[in-house]
C-alpha cells in the first residue's frame, strides 16, 4: 500500500474513533452504568430485516430477548422494535457541559438494543466501550505524551551533553527501572484518601504511568543522539561555528523522530492495559465507571473465554485503534525518512 | 541400518518401571490391633490422585500451621482422637474408640485404640496424647489451637490413667466439648520430644524436613517435596482403618499436591486432565466446566449451600484515625440501626445469587447458612427487597431527599460513602457493584473501592480507616462456638468494632452474655434457644448485613470411587482413605 493511502486510512479511522469517544453520549444508546439485571451476559442483539412470518421489512428491527432456564437467552416471537435514529433517551451532557438527550440510534424502551452484548450486570457493552474509550484513549495518549516528552528531553540532554550529566541521568534511569513499583504504589494508595474521584484517578493514572514509562524511550533517544552527534556533517557544522541549540534543532533531534513515533505506538496500548494493574491496587478507574482496562480485565477469566464470546469485542476495538496508530506511525516514519534522504 | 530393537527391549521396561508407583504395601492387620472397620464399598489398591493447591504449604507442623494449603495436606497425614464426620456433622470415634463424660460435664474419659502405630511403625499410646496436649497448651509453642483449650481463663487438664486411657478435666462445663478434639492432631512423642525440650518445636517439621522424620496417624505420609512443583504423600502402611473385607486402608498409593496459583489455571489443569479433583470452584467456572463434563470424563457436584457467608458491614469502631474525619462523620449514619436496616432492606440479595453465583447460592439474612441444619433459626424473618420500606426507615431516622433525589442527613449533608472490597476476589467486587446500584435508588452515593486484600485487612483490622467493607467468614464447624470470635465484643473477628474492652452497646452486651451462657449450657435445646436469640438480635441490629452464601462446588474424575463430597472441610478428601480408582 502506498504510504499516503495508509496514512489517510489510519488517520480517518483514528479520527472517527476519537470523535465517537469524545461525544460518547450521542453515539451510545444507553447510560454506561445502567444495570438491567434480567439481561446478565445477554448476547449481541440480532438485527433483522426478515420477520418471523417470512415477510421483509425495509427498516431493520429487533426482537426483545428473555432468559431461558439454563441461563441462555431466547428471542421472543413477539413485537418488532424498529431501530430508530436520533431518538430521545437517557439524558447526558455533551462534552460534559451541554445537557442533551438525543442519541444516534435506539429502540423503544420495552426492548434493549445491545450491539455487542451485555456484561454481567446487563449493562450495554457498546455504551461502555464508548464511554470507557474516553478515559482509556486519552489517558493512554496523555501518559504516552508525558513519558515520551520526558524521555526525549532527558535522553537528548544526556546524549548530547554527556559527561556527568549523562552519568547522572542514566543512573537515575536505572534507579527508576530497579524501583519496586508495586510496593511504591501500595504506599501511594495508603497516602491517598479512601475515596478518590474519577477525575483525580484519571490524572493519577496518567501521571503514574507516564512517570514509570520514561526510561525506555530516554535510553533509546540517548543512543541515537550519541551516534548522531559524532556524524561528520554534525562535526562539520560545529566546525563552522554552529551553536549547540542549532545543532540539536537542525541535525540531532530530527534523527530521533522515528524512534519516538514507534515508541508512541507501542506505549499507548501498553499504557491502556497498565490501568488494569492500577485498578487492582485500588488506583485505577473504579466501578461503575467504564474504562477499557476494567472491561478487558474481565476477559482474563476462563469462564468468560469459553462462555461469552462477545465479551471479546471490546478487545477487537482496541486492536482497530492500535492498527490505526501503527499505520499512521508507519506512514509518518516513511515520510520522515524519505524527507531526510 | 542397524537393528535397534535390543535398545528398545532394554529401555522400554526400564522406563515403565520408573513410571510405576513404588508405595509401601499395606501391613497385614496384627492380632489385638483395634482397627476401625469402615462401611464403604471395598475397593482395590493402587493409583494416585493429583490435585492442585493455590500456594505451597507454609509448614508441616500441625501446631503452628495456619494456612489452608498446610491444613489440606496435614489433614491427610494426621489424625485426631474424636472426629467430626463431614457428612453427618456429628462426632465419631477416631483414635479414641469410645469416650465418656461425667454427669456434670467436667470430666471426659477417652479410651484409645490398642495396637496402633504411627506411619513410621512406632506404636502409639497415651503418652503421645499427653505429649500432644502438653505441646498444645504450652504458651511457648504458641499453637493456634491453644485458645480452644482455655475455658474461662483456665486450661483443660490432661491425665493419663493407663497406657490406653486418658482423662480430661474441664475447669467448667463446656458445651459440645467432644467437638473440641476434632482437629487436635496427635503427634509422635518419639520424634518430637527432643525438639520440644530444646524449645524448637514450633520450628520443626518444615517442608524440607526429611520424610523419615515426620510421622502421623493419618492415612498418608510424606514421600517427597519438590520446591515450586509438588508435594507427594504415600500410603501409611500402618493406618488404623480397614474395610469390611479387612483390607487395610487407604487404597490409593499416592496423593499428589501440585501448586497452581490461580483458580483459572486450576480449572484449565482440571479440564485438561492434569488434576483429578478440584475444590472451591466458582459458579462461573462451574458453569463453564459443565458444558463438556461428560465428554471429558469428570463429574461436577453442587453440594448446596456451604458454611461461608458474605456480608457487608459498617465501620463502628470508636477509634478511627485522626486524619479520617470523613469516616468519623459518616459513622453518625452507620451507628443508627435504622440506617443499617434501610441498607439491608434495599439490597437485592436475589440478584446477587443470580448474577454473581448463577443461581448456585442462597440469599442470607443471618450468618447461619441453610447448610447448618442443627443451628439454623428458621423463625428468623427473611424480608424481601423493598426500596419503599428502606426509604420509610430512612425517613424515620430523620433523613430527607434533595430535589435531584440525593439522600441528605439531618444537617443537610449528602450521604456518600465507600465500600471496600478485595480486588482479588471477583465475587465480592461484583457484590459491591450490585449494592452500589441498589443503594443509588435510596439516593446514596456509594463508591466501590477495590483494594489488594492485605490492604483491606489492614484497614479493617488495624487502622480502621474505611466506611464499609464486604468480607466473608465461614465456620470450619457448624457449632456456634466456632463463631464465638465474631459475636463476642472482645472477639478477634468482631469486625465492625475491634479491640473493645467492654461492649459498646446494650445489644452487644446482651449478645456477649448469651454467647457465654450457651458456652456452658450442656442441653442442646436450651443452647439452641440462646443462639437463636443471638441471631435475632443480630438480624435486628445488623452489625453485619449478611448477603449470600455460595454453594460448595467441586469436581472430580468419574474414575474415582467412594467419593462423597461434603460441605465441611476438606470437601473431597475428607475420606481420602476410602477413595480408590475404578
Amino acid at each position: 500500500m502506498k504510504s499516503s493511502t495508509q496514512f489517510r486510512i489510519g488517520l480517518s479511522v483514528l479520527a472517527l474513533l476519537h470523535l465517537a469517544v469524545l461525544v460518547p453520549g450521542f453515539f451510545a444508546p444507553y447510560d454506561p452504568a445502567e444495570q438491567d439485571r434480567s439481561l446478565s451476559f445477554a448476547p449481541p442483539t440480532a438485527i433483522h430485516f426478515k420477520a418471523h412470518d417470512g415477510s421483509w421489512r425495509l427498516r431493520p428491527f429487533i426482537y426483545s430477548v428473555t432468559a431461558t432456564n439454563d441461563g441462555d437467552y431466547a428471542e421472543q416471537s413477539g413485537p418488532e422494535y424498529p431501530l430508530r435514529f436520533f431518538v430521545r433517551a437517557a439524558p447526558f451532557r455533551l462534552f460534559g457541559i451541554i445537557p442533551c438527550a438525543t442519541h444516534l440510534i435506539g429502540v423503544d424502551a420495552q426492548a434493549k438494543f445491545l450491539l455487542i452484548g451485555a456484561d454481567r450486570y446487563g449493562r450495554d457493552q457498546f455504551s461502555r466501550l464508548l464511554y470507557g474509550g474516553q478515559i482509556s484513549l486519552f489517558a493512554g495518549l496523555l501518559a504516552a505524551a508525558l513519558s515520551l516528552s520526558l524521555g526525549a528531553i532527558l535522553g537528548i540532554v544526556a546524549g548530547f551533553y554527556g559527561k556527568w550529566i549523562d552519568d547522572g541521568l542514566m543512573r537515575l534511569a536505572e534507579l527508576f527501572l530497579a524501583l519496586p513499583w508495586l510496593y511504591l504504589l501500595f504506599a501511594v494508595r495508603a497516602f491517598l484518601p479512601l475515596t478518590v474521584s474519577t477525575t483525580t484517578t484519571f490524572f493519577l493514572v496518567v501521571i503514574i504511568i507516564g512517570l514509570v514509562g520514561w526510561v525506555r524511550p530516554a535510553r533509546l533517544v540517548r543512543g541515537i543522539v550519541l551516534s548522531a552527534k559524532e556524524r561528520k556533517y554534525v562535526l562539520a557544522a560545529r566546525g563552522f561555528g554552529a551553536s549547540n541549540l542549532y545543532l540539536l534543532r537542525r541535525h540531532i533531534v530530527p534523527e530521533t523522530y522515528s524512534v519516538l513515533l514507534t515508541q508512541a505506538t507501542l506505549l499507548v496500548p501498553q499504557f491502556i492495559l497498565a490501568e488494569v494493574t492500577l485498578s487492582f491496587l485500588g488506583l485505577g478507574i473504579a466501578e461503575p465507571v467504564p474504562s477499557w482496562g476494567n472491561m478487558l480485565s474481565s476477559l482474563q477469566q476462563y469462564h468468560v473465554l469459553v462462555s461469552y464470546w462477545w465479551m471479546f469485542l471490546p478487545g477487537l476495538a482496541l486492536a482497530v485503534v492500535f492498527l490505526g496508530y501503527f499505520s499512521v506511525a508507519d506512514a509518518l516514519e516513511k515520510h520522515v525518512q524519505s524527507a531526510s534522504s | 541400518m542397524r537393528d535397534l530393537s535390543w535398545f528398545w527391549r532394554l529401555t522400554v521396561p526400564l522406563c515403565l518401571s520408573v513410571q510405576a508407583i513404588a508405595a509401601p504395601p499395606p501391613q497385614p492387620i496384627q492380632r489385638g490391633e483395634q482397627v476401625l472397620l469402615t462401611d464403604n464399598d471395598p475397593g482395590k489398591y493402587g493409583g494416585r490422585i493429583v490435585l492442585a493447591l493455590r500456594t505451597e504449604p507454609e509448614s508441616l507442623n500441625p501446631l503452628t500451621a495456619l494456612d489452608q494449603p498446610s491444613r489440606d495436606v496435614l489433614g491427610r497425614m494426621m489424625a485426631d482422637l474424636i472426629h467430626i464426620n463431614a457428612v453427618s456433622q456429628q462426632t465419631q470415634p477416631a483414635l479414641a474408640e469410645s469416650w465418656k463424660a461425667s454427669k456434670d460435664g467436667l470430666h471426659y474419659t477417652l479410651k484409645l485404640r490398642r495396637g496402633l502405630r504411627f506411619s513410621d511403625g512406632h506404636p502409639m499410646s497415651a503418652d503421645d496424647v499427653l505429649f500432644t496436649f502438653q505441646a498444645l497448651l504450652d504458651e511457648k509453642v504458641n499453637s493456634s489451637q491453644r485458645d480452644l483449650l482455655i475455658i474461662g481463663g483456665k486450661p483443660i487438664a490432661v491425665r493419663k490413667i493407663d497406657d490406653f486411657t486418658v482423662a480430661f478435666d474441664l475447669p467448667r462445663p463446656y458445651a459440645a466439648a467432644e467437638r473440641l478434639f476434632d482437629g487436635m492432631q496427635i503427634l509422635p512423642r518419639h520424634l518430637l520430644e527432643n525438639s520440644y525440650r530444646q524449645g524448637t518445636l514450633p520450628q520443626t517439621w518444615t517442608l524440607t524436613t526429611p520424610a523419615s522424620q515426620i510421622a502421623g496417624m493419618g492415612p498418608f505420609r510424606l514421600k517427597e517435596y519438590v520446591p515450586g512443583q509438588k508435594l507427594v504423600l504415600e500410603r501409611n502402611p500402618y493406618y488404623w482403618k480397614a474395610d469390611r473385607r479387612h483390607q487395610r486402608l487407604p487404597y490409593l498409593d499416592e496423593l499428589v499436591f501440585i501448586f497452581v496459583p490461580s483458580e483459572d489455571a486450576q480449572v484449565l489443569r482440571f479440564a485438561g486432565g492434569e488434576t483429578d479433583m478440584i475444590t472451591r470452584l466458582s459458579a462461573d467456572n462451574f458453569k463453564a466446566l459443565q458444558k463438556d463434563a461428560a465428554s471429558r470424563g469428570f463429574q461436577l457436584f453442587d453440594l448446596g449451600p456451604g458454611l461461608d457467608y458474605n456480608f457487608l458491614f459498617f465501620n463502628l469502631n470508636s477509634t478511627v484515625p485522626k486524619d479520617a474525619a470523613d469516616v468519623a462523620r459518616h459513622q453518625e449514619w452507620f451507628r443508627n440501626p435504622l440506617f443499617r436496616q434501610a441498607v439491608s432492606a434495599a439490597i437485592d440479595r436475589a440478584a446477587i445469587v443470580r448474577l454473581v453465583f448463577h443461581g448456585r447460592g442462597t440469599p442470607l439474612w443471618s450468618s447461619t447458612t441453610p447448610a447448618n441444619k442443627l443451628w439454623l433459626d428458621s423463625a428468623l424473618p427473611q424480608p424481601p427487597r423493598s426500596v419503599e420500606h428502606a426509604k420509610q426507615l430512612l425517613h424515620d431516622a430523620g433523613f430527607s431527599w434533595s430535589a435531584e433525589g440525593a439522600l441528605l442527613d439531618r444537617s443537610g449533608a449528602a450521604v456518600e460513602f465507600s465500600i471496600l472490597t478485595s480486588a482479588s476476589n471477583a465475587q465480592r467486587s461484583q457484590m459491591s457493584t450490585l449494592i452500589q446500584d441498589d443503594l443509588k435508588q435510596l439516593g446514596m452515593k456509594v463508591q466501590a473501592v477495590p483494594m489488594e486484600f492485605k490492604s483491606v485487612l489492614d484497614r479493617v483490622f488495624q487502622t480502621h480507616d474505611y466506611d464499609a467493607a464486604i468480607l466473608a467468614l465461614g465456620g470450619g464447624d457448624v457449632d456456634p462456638n466456632s463463631q464465638i470470635n465474631v459475636w463476642m465484643s472482645n472477639g478477634s473477628s468482631h469486625v465492625w468494632e475491634l479491640g473493645e474492652s467492654k461492649p459498646a452497646t446494650a445489644w452487644e452486651e446482651q449478645i456477649d452474655s448469651l454467647m457465654n451462657q450457651q458456652l456452658t449450657t450442656l442441653d442442646f435445646k436450651r443452647r439452641k434457644q440462646l443462639y437463636d436469640r443471638v441471631q435475632e438480635i443480630a438480624a435486628q441490629q445488623l452489625p453485619i448485613v449478611c448477603l449470600a452464601s455460595p454453594n460448595v462446588l467441586v469436581g472430580a474424575r468419574q474414575s474415582i470411587a467412594n467419593l462423597e463430597p461434603a460441605i465441611l472441610d476438606h470437601y473431597t478428601l475428607w475420606n481420602a482413605e476410602q477413595l480408590y480408582i475404578k
